[in-house]
């Protein structure tokens, strides 16, 4: 720390963030400040070092070179004695209009590691020239160097600006770009939009720093410490000389995010120490804010005389002596005059797909400074980047011994949450998984193979035995169908995913098979109808118990948006819970009104639903609503309803025995082997799922309305409707979903074909009329059957006959009318169809119902 | 051998040599590694080293090479440490390259700024003795130790009768504590009823001020917990894994001192160690007298719990197991018979436990757990001490095992599934952590009519999951993580259990004793150690054999399957066929058979025939009631 004593110009200390420049030539600007590192290197010791970046060790510390238009960091820039300085840096404003880059107040960047000074050289015990040789020696001629990089700051200025001015990215389509001419230059759109917002924050791409200038992102990795700050500085410049009359709260601060350097936190090593890294995480907990001093103020209680000393690595000089009046230990901290700045901590956990099975999930502290605090709360998924730090554990003036350990964090640059996009609809840029060429290239050759669809599928839960067709209508279920946008038509999105339900006897392995697709797929959830509730699927205000919060607790299907939601004993989910799933089913949304939080939220999951029949074995002689009572206009929204029989045939016995049988002795090998092909089915789905966007070409279509001209057909000539829009939606997802099995961007007609097949072989099981045989979706769309609607009113016409026939008798006895009517009819008349007898010609205003009285009206 | 005791009690001489000797080149850790593993590969060297499960930890020499048998229960976030820096004498100044490697403290006048220091990668896993190890392994293992660590030798011999107190309290009382209106006979341990009662799963040990949570996964385990620094290979260990850590031990009072005296007002200015909760610190730095550090040299990752079988190496083991061969189907004849006694004379219900005692999870095939067989012994009968004498017995034959009785209570109050502890930063454990196969017994003639809440749905599904799957959902508050595990789960109930379980068995008792525990102790009694020992070996001989199907014998179990369904298709499922694969395989290998015969399948087919013409009765019965 410097002394107090000094002149104001002189006072000003380097801050640790700033690139520190050797300055050798005639460069140096006048106004020379002296430099801070005359402090010794007291206690709070240097950064590790690892030993692969040996040379980023140590920096000194000189900012000589900035003096215009970055003073940024340095609050102490602005002349100390004026009166209007004092107070929080807001206080510090001046008071006449200010703009341009000299007005504007820089604003420190403590996420660059204001506190914790880097390593510092000490001079006398290391040869000075070695090193300061070695760094600025091969740059020849005016060439200057950060000390212990390879940065030079005016090629690094000039690199970076010329990358806010020429930098096009025609393909991007990130969410913060919307709204951007992408053929002009990204950034400069981006400082206009500074300029206009004012917001002083402008975040940078490193993917785009890397393709335009692949060493210009090196350094930044691997001295974000120092590049930053050269960054803002050119940014600031560029910025000030277009929009010179602009009006900013601060400078504005360049945030880089998405470097490639980690992406997992279980890679992180001693090596990434002091490097710009991005990871992935969810947070777990933040801590209060904490207010971290970065200025005291102090006065003296005598002669009222006041000054001000920098925080420098966590500690404050008190000035013993006052300068005025010469009085001893005089001065007194006034906190309500010290400048803070804001910080938070936050623990953030790995998430749960980096995770070797096995272990536990890892997690990493991270600091937030400035406005970054209170960005994130615990259970976001956010990609942070920052800066990776080892600090090692405070010295104990009292003992002479060190924990040899290390703490270490992260302090965060820029967030970006992962789930935002969830709540904005746009597509998930961030959960592209990244391929091998080599992986690629395997599944591409497994798509060309003719029979992968029938391979997928079998290799689709391998220890369930056959169900073929189910099967593949799981499959097709994984890959859904293409996302269609009609918002502007008016009509929204259309639904892809593709909801499946299994009916069947107990104990034909429905369970098995929803595990087995809800440890397939990266967003799985599953959950019993026994056990959820409503809320638990949908979701649920809850207060925080600590900060009063309301806060938004997602459940079973929200969480599964873009993926799977197994429901297993579909049948045993209560009324109300059941209700919550029309909207999902169908819109792909859930709206939520509760404790004053109205909100509608993504939940594009397919369900993928078991239930039981209601009588413990399935009954061949009802129709599937009879059998799992579940109201058909839930039943209407799956695609495909299979039914899951035990199909009592000797071949079939055999199969399955052979099957079971080489389940139990097959070798560790073997199992290997399915293994991998679960890993291959995996990464074939997801990337058929982020790259393949089929779309149907003409015969398709013609395909597609010809089936479905067929399928109105069929009941057309019974009198009833087998075919609604609804079907032929399916049979559209249906086709795309098999197209992406291909890895084919045309729907052609053999999708058509697989689509129909299906379609028919699951109504064939499901919607067969038990009385006629055929195949009948009103029972599915209505509940009912034709024949059974012929009957009901059959039934009604017999009634009315009856009670006309016993001419003028205002009211009948309920009971004597039902045995009555029991007594006429040649088929046996149930209580149920008497009562809906009654209904129908209740409502035909022919009669009453009165307790147990019939009147005739 | 006088060198030994150099490697075994300054193992840090001989790193420290090495490190001197290899002049900075990164190599000397191999070198370590290697001299170590060499030196362990010796003839019973093992067995020199002491071991802290069974020695106490202030009998142990700091710095020495001690051995741990352990579970891993948690592992924490990797940390950076100095593994080589330099010091600087304050009145030479001379510079001194040290390595910070298997240290914990580094030594006097560290030069920070020093370009030689080299950061190296731990990971800290926090070790609890095998939770639910029984009281007869944990004698043999101290038994066979040869270790020399206490120099008098009137010492061992006291504290082993102490241990013999401590622990047969430890295996059977803990359920007594818990439900003290059913149970009246505790004998003597009123005493500690009253220690333990109210802090419920914390074992406090008695000298410390405030009880420190040692997080063992059963309630009322003992032993050390060991925060063992892992150095090498970090990604090849998982959690619940069975460890036997060589280690280099560290219990330096600084840790201790270094996180409790820490000056206030530099932790109010240094955020980063005013960032950890008082909790975590408690979790992550207890006080190394408590907690003892262990840096791993050496790790052997344990198949087995079972002392009598050699476990050393692999060619050992296998000619072991070969000679034991021979014995098998004598013994299990007489073990057969054994439990035919326990079971009260139903030869069948023993015939059953027997297979379920070898059971072991042997692969995955997707979400399918092959080779588990959960057996439920209905008609146990209620309110006797029958099914506490049953795991009396269990305890005897098996290494590792605990008795879950199932009382609303513990339903509702227990925590089964480990969770974690975000402020804390830890894993707290639950009773299904368990090391793989554990014999679970499940109590379910405790269980009485009333309302079970939330936790108890959830511990009830958790059971239900470890069941019928073989993993156990650990609970991270935001998301679940599925942990697969290879737990033996027995269920003993009066009717049928509301547990699934792979094979319901109604217990038939042929004799009805007046006093069931006399019967049940005599029986007991009448076994020579040797023929339990006997017993011990053969369960863990059989768990490990290898078993294979030939072709032949798979076209006969087809045929048959066909023929079954085709006479009733009711009578034969699927879920039938799975249970007779495993009961025929169970049963050869219970004979030391490692194929399936023909006659083994009829044998099988025999028995779950029977077993079913048994319970159909009673079935619907059940069905009839009201």
């Amino acid at each position: 720390m410097s002394s107090p004593t000094s002149t104001p110009g002189g006072r000003k200390r380097n801050r640790n963030d700033i690139p520190a420049t050797r300055s050798i030539g005639s460069t140096s600007p006048p106004s020379q400040r002296r430099r801070g590192q005359d402090s010794s290197n007291a206690d709070l010791p240097a950064m590790p070092t690892s030993p692969a970046t040996d040379i980023a060790s140590p920096t000194v510390h000189d900012t000589s070179l900035f003096s215009s238009p970055r003073r940024s960091v340095l609050p102490s820039e602005v002349d100390m004695s004026s009166p209007l300085m004092y107070g929080t840096p807001s206080s510090r404003v001046e008071g006449t209009p200010r703009s341009g880059a000299r007005g504007t107040p820089a604003r420190q960047r403590p996420d660059l590691g204001s506190v914790r000074k880097a390593p510092q050289v000490d001079l006398h015990s290391e040869p000075p020239s070695a090193d300061g040789a070695v760094a600025s020696e091969p740059s020849v001629g005016q060439k200057l160097v950060i000390w212990g990089t390879d940065v030079n700051v005016g090629t690094c200025k000039e690199k970076f600006q010329r990358f806010l001015q020429r930098f096009i990215d025609p393909t991007s389509n990130e969410d913060e770009n919307a709204g951007l001419d992408l053929n002009e230059p990204l950034y400069m759109q981006k400082l206009e939009e500074i300029s206009v917002v004012g917001e002083p924050v402008l975040n940078v791409n490193c993917g785009h720093v890397q393709s335009f200038d692949a060493d210009l992102y090196r350094q930044l990795i691997c001295y974000p410490q120092e590049v930053i700050p050269t960054f803002d500085m050119a940014v600031n410049e560029l910025f000030f000389e277009r929009f010179p009359d602009s009006i900013l709260e601060h400078q504005i601060q360049v945030r880089p995010y998405n470097a490639l350097k980690t992406r997992n936190m279980r890679s992180l090593n001693p090596e990434d120490i002091d490097q710009m890294i991005t990871i992935s995480g969810m947070v777990i907990r933040t801590s209060q804010l904490i207010p971290e001093m970065q200025e005291a103020f102090f006065q003296c209680q005598v002669c009222a005389f006041s000054t001000r000393v920098e925080v420098d690595r966590g500690r404050i000089a008190e000035p013993a002596v006052c300068r005025h009046c010469n009085t001893t230990h005089s001065l007194a901290l006034i906190h309500n005059r010290s400048a803070f700045s804001d910080k938070q901590m936050i623990k953030v956990q790995e998430s749960p797909d980096d995770m070797p099975a096995g272990q536990t999930p890892h997690t990493t502290v991270v600091y937030a400074h400035n406005d970054l605090v209170d960005k994130v709360q615990p259970g976001d998924r956010i990609n942070i980047t920052g800066i990776y730090r080892a600090v090692p554990m405070r010295e104990n003036p009292r003992q002479s011994n060190v924990k040899s350990v290390y703490k270490t964090h992260i302090d965060a640059i820029h967030f970006r949450k992962t789930d935002e996009k969830r709540l904005h609809g746009l597509d998930e840029e961030a959960d592209q998984k990244l391929f091998t060429e080599e992986r690629v290239k395997t599944l591409k050759e497994l798509a060309a193979k003719p029979d992968v669809y029938e391979r997928l599928s079998s290799a689709l839960a391998p220890s369930i035995y056959e169900h073929e067709d189910i099967k593949k209508g799981i499959l097709l279920q994984l890959f859904g169908g293409t996302r269609k946008d009609f918002s502007q038509t008016g009509r929204g999105n259309f639904r892809a995913e593709v909801n499946i339900l299994l009916c069947g006897d107990p104990g034909t392995s429905k369970s098995q098979l929803l595990q087995y697709v809800f440890n397939l797929v990266p967003r799985g959830q599953y959950t019993s109808g026994k056990g959820s509730s409503a809320v638990g699927l949908t979701a649920y205000v809850m207060k925080d118990p600590e900060t009063k919060q309301l806060v938004l607790q997602t459940g079973a299907l929200v969480l599964s948006d873009n993926g799977i939601c197994c429901i297993d004993e579909f049948d045993k989910m209560s009324e109300s819970t059941r209700s919550v799933l029309h909207e999902v089913m169908e819109q792909q949304t859930l709206s939520i009104a509760k404790a004053g939080i109205i909100c509608q939220l993504n939940a594009r999951t397919s369900v993928l639903a078991a239930a039981n029949p209601v009588e413990s074995q399935w009954n061949p002689k009802k129709t599937t609503i009879e059998n799992i009572q579940l109201p058909h206009t839930l039943l209407s929204r799956f695609d495909l309803i299979f039914l899951m029989l035990d199909p009592q045939d000797e071949a079939y016995d055999r199969r399955l025995a052979h099957h079971l049988v080489s389940l139990y002795y097959q070798s560790e090998e073997q199992i290997e082997e399915e293994l991998l092909d679960m890993a291959v089915l995996k990464d074939y789905i997801a990337y058929a799922r982020t790259y393949i966007n089929p779309r149907l070409n003409e015969e398709a279509s013609q395909a597609l309305i010809e089936a479905y001209v067929d399928m109105r057909k069929i009941g057309s000539g019974r009198g009833m409707v087998s075919a609604y829009p609804r079907q032929l939606e399916s049979l559209i997802r249906l086709a795309e979903a098999h197209a992406k099995v291909r890895f084919s961007d045309k729907v052609e007609t053999i999708d058509v074909e697989e689509a129909k097949r299906l379609h028919r072989e699951a109504l064939k099981q499901s919607a067969t009329d038990p009385r006629t045989g055929f195949v009948d979706i009103s029972i599915l769309t209505t509940g009912m059957s034709a024949t059974a609607r012929k009957r009901k009113e059959e039934v009604a016409q017999a009634l009315k006959k009856m009670i006309q026939s016993k001419g003028k008798t205002p009211a009948m006895k309920y009971q004597q009318l039902f045995d009555d009517l029991r007594g006429q009819s040649e088929a046996a008349i149930t209580k149920d169809m008497f009562e809906e007898a009654l209904r129908a010609l209740a409502d035909e205003d022919y009669l009453t119902v009165t307790g147990k009285t019939v009147r005739l009206l | 051998m006088p060198s030994s005791n150099d490697w075994i009690n300054n193992p840090l001489g001989v790193v420290e040599e090495m490190f001197v000797q290899s002049n900075s080149n990164p190599e000397w850790e191999a070198k370590v590694l290697e001299y170590f593993k060499g030196k362990l590969k010796e003839k019973q060297a093992y067995s020199w080293i002491p071991s802290l499960n069974d020695v106490p930890l202030h009998y142990l020499k700091p710095n020495s090479l001690v051995k741990f048998r352990c579970l891993v229960q948690d592992m924490f976030d990797p940390e950076f440490y100095m593994g080589v820096y330099e010091t600087i004498d304050p009145s030479t100044k001379a510079k001194v390259l040290r390595f910070g490697k298997y240290k914990d403290v580094t030594e006097c006048g560290v030069d920070l700024n020093s370009r030689n220091t080299v950061t190296a990668e731990r990971q800290t896993f926090y070790c609890v003795p095998i939770p639910g190890e029984t009281l007869w392994a944990k004698e043999t293992y101290a038994r066979s130790s040869q270790a020399r660590v206490v120099p008098s030798t009137s010492y061992i011999p006291s504290r082993q009768k102490r241990s013999y107190e401590e622990d047969d309290e430890m295996d059977t009382q803990p359920q007594k504590q818990r439900e003290p209106h059913t149970e009246l006979h505790a004998n003597g341990d009123s005493k500690r009823q009253e220690t333990e009662a109210p802090s419920g799963q914390t074992t406090s040990p008695s000298n410390a001020s405030s009880p420190l949570d040692l997080n063992f996964p059963l309630p009322g385990e003992r032993g050390p917990a060991c925060l063992v620094k892992v150095y090498e290979d970090l990604d090849s260990f998982k959690l619940n894994d069975m460890l036997e850590v060589y280690g280099i031990l560290s219990v330096n009072p600084l840790l201790s001192v270094l996180c409790e005296e820490k000056d206030p007002s530099a932790s109010l200015l240094d955020p980063t160690e005013s960032m950890e909760t008082p909790e975590e610190q408690r979790a992550h730095d207890p006080p190394a007298s408590l907690v003892p550090r262990l840096h791993m040299l050496h790790a052997r990752p344990l198949q087995h719990n079972n002392p009598l079988l050699p476990s050393d190496r692999a060619e050992d083991q296998h000619a072991f197991v070969s000679s034991f061969m021979v014995e098998m189907a004598s013994v299990r004849a007489e073990f057969l018979a054994y439990l035919t006694h326990i079971l009260l004379g139903d030869g069948l219900a023993a015939e059953y436990l027997l297979l379920h005692l070898i059971s072991s999870v042997y692969a995955r095939r997707d979400v399918l757990p092959l080779g588990k067989f959960t057996l439920n012994l209905s008609g146990c009968p209620p309110n006797s001490s029958f099914t506490e004498s049953l795991h009396q017995v269990i305890q005897e034959l098996v290494p590792c095992t605990y008795r879950l009785s199932m009382t609303l209570h513990n339903m509702n109050s227990l925590r089964l599934v480990p969770r974690k502890d975000y402020v804390a930063n830890r894993l707290v454990s639950g009773a299904l952590q368990l090391a793989r196969n554990t014999s679970l017994v499940l109590d379910e003639t405790r269980l009485e009519q009333g309302q079970l809440d939330a936790s108890g749905v959830q511990n009830i599904t958790a059971l239900g999951n470890l069941i019928s799957w073989q993993k156990v959902d650990y609970d991270f508050n935001y998301h679940q993580m599925e942990f697969p595990c290879n737990i033996n789960v027995f269920v003993t109930s009066e009717g049928r259990s509301l547990l699934p379980s792979d094979c319901q068995v109604p217990l038939q008792p042929q004799v009805t004793p007046p006093n069931l525990e006399e019967y049940l102790s005599t029986v007991h009694k009448a076994q020579l150690t040797s023929q339990i020992n006997k017993f011990r070996v053969y369960l863990s001989v059989a768990q490990t054999l290898d078993y294979s199907i030939s072709d032949e014998v798979t076209k006969a179990v087809e045929d048959d399957f066909v023929d079954m369904r085709k006479d009733d298709p009711q009578s034969v499922s699927a879920e039938d066929l799975h249970r007779m694969l495993v009961v025929a395989r169970l049963l050869s290998l219970s004979l030391g058979q490692t194929s399936l015969s023909r006659e083994g399948w009829m044998r099988a087919k025999h028995i779950d025939m029977l077993r079913r013409t048994r319970s159909q009765p009673q079935t619907t019965v059940n069905g009839n009631e009201p």
